[in-house]
């Protein structure tokens, strides 16, 4: 029994792995700093979660497994916050969006404020 | 007012007792003086930036919804989020339309808000950039924009979370 979730555990850690690596394949071909933040909050967040399950599942119910879910918990708390925070305070700064960018709403809204 | 008060800080209290029990676990009984100590000093200074209605956290059905609508929405939505994204990333012509798009919502409560925006972020392609709580507008960074009316915009990515956390948090 403990045998299959051990593997349902490593299987978990694969696919976070996975996710992860396409979170930083993602940061380095995106264009502009707001897709790359898109990659790198969404996948991140998802992949990392994913090892900390994975990682739950196979330690049980012990000290380590507990820290495990906690941390699960403030990470998806807090990574869309900073996400939140790098954007705004990236646009703010007037970092422009990439060149093909269909609408911007937030600029138009915003001129004449800052 | 003050009773609103010293409820908030017991609430916060005891969130942060249990947090730090399974910080600490298994706990034996210095842990959890130094714990009483931890919790306290947290809910002394920042008690009152956490909960603003203590009230709300008795009704039954706030946690009922949350528990088995909220929660399979947000993680059935997340996995679609990356799988998506993880498509894009990975397909040779980089398929993305992105742009800003603005959105309306109807919640209020700060609470509710900061859980909008953060749905928001780890759900398909969306980014919340910035909210403007006065007149109930969020700004959204949108990798593939398929619809640059405010109202189009707000049917498909505001409105599959706002009803379930209108029964949340208002």
């Amino acid at each position: 029994m403990s045998n299959i979730i051990d593997i349902v555990g490593l299987v978990f850690i694969g696919i976070g792995l996975a996710f992860d690596f396409f979170g930083c394949l993602g940061l380095v071909r995106l264009p502009d700093v707001y897709n790359r933040l898109q990659a790198a909050t969404k996948s991140v967040t998802l992949g990392t979660c994913s090892i900390l399950f994975g990682t739950f599942l196979i330690v049980g119910f012990t000290a380590a497994g507990f820290k495990c879910l906690l941390c699960m918990m403030f990470l998806l708390l807090t990574a869309p916050v900073a996400a939140h925070a790098v954007a705004r305070g990236a646009h703010r700064a007037g970092v422009k969006l990439w060149d093909k960018s269909v609408i911007d709403k937030y600029a138009e809204d915003k001129e004449g404020e800052i | 007012m003050e009773s609103n008060g010293v409820k908030r800080k017991i609430v916060l209290f005891i969130l942060g007792f249990i947090v730090w029990c399974l910080l600490v676990w298994v706990p034996d009984w210095q842990h959890l003086v130094v714990g009483v100590f931890v919790a306290g000093m947290i809910a002394l200074l920042v008690g009152d930036l956490f909960i603003k209605k203590p009230g709300k956290l008795k009704h039954p059905h706030r946690y009922r919804y949350f528990i088995f609508q909220y929660v399979p929405t947000f993680l059935w939505e997340c996995i679609k989020a990356n799988i998506d994204v993880a498509y894009r990333v990975v397909h040779p012509n980089l398929p993305i339309n992105p742009g800003i798009v603005k959105v309306k919502t109807t919640l209020t409560s700060d609470t509710a808000l900061t859980f909008l925006a953060n749905s928001i972020t780890l759900t398909p392609g969306t980014m919340s950039v910035d909210i403007d709580k006065d007149k109930g507008v969020l700004y959204i960074h949108w990798i593939n924009v398929k619809d640059k009316d405010v109202k189009g915009a707000t049917k498909d990515i505001v409105e599959k979370f706002e009803h379930i956390l209108a029964k949340v948090f208002e």
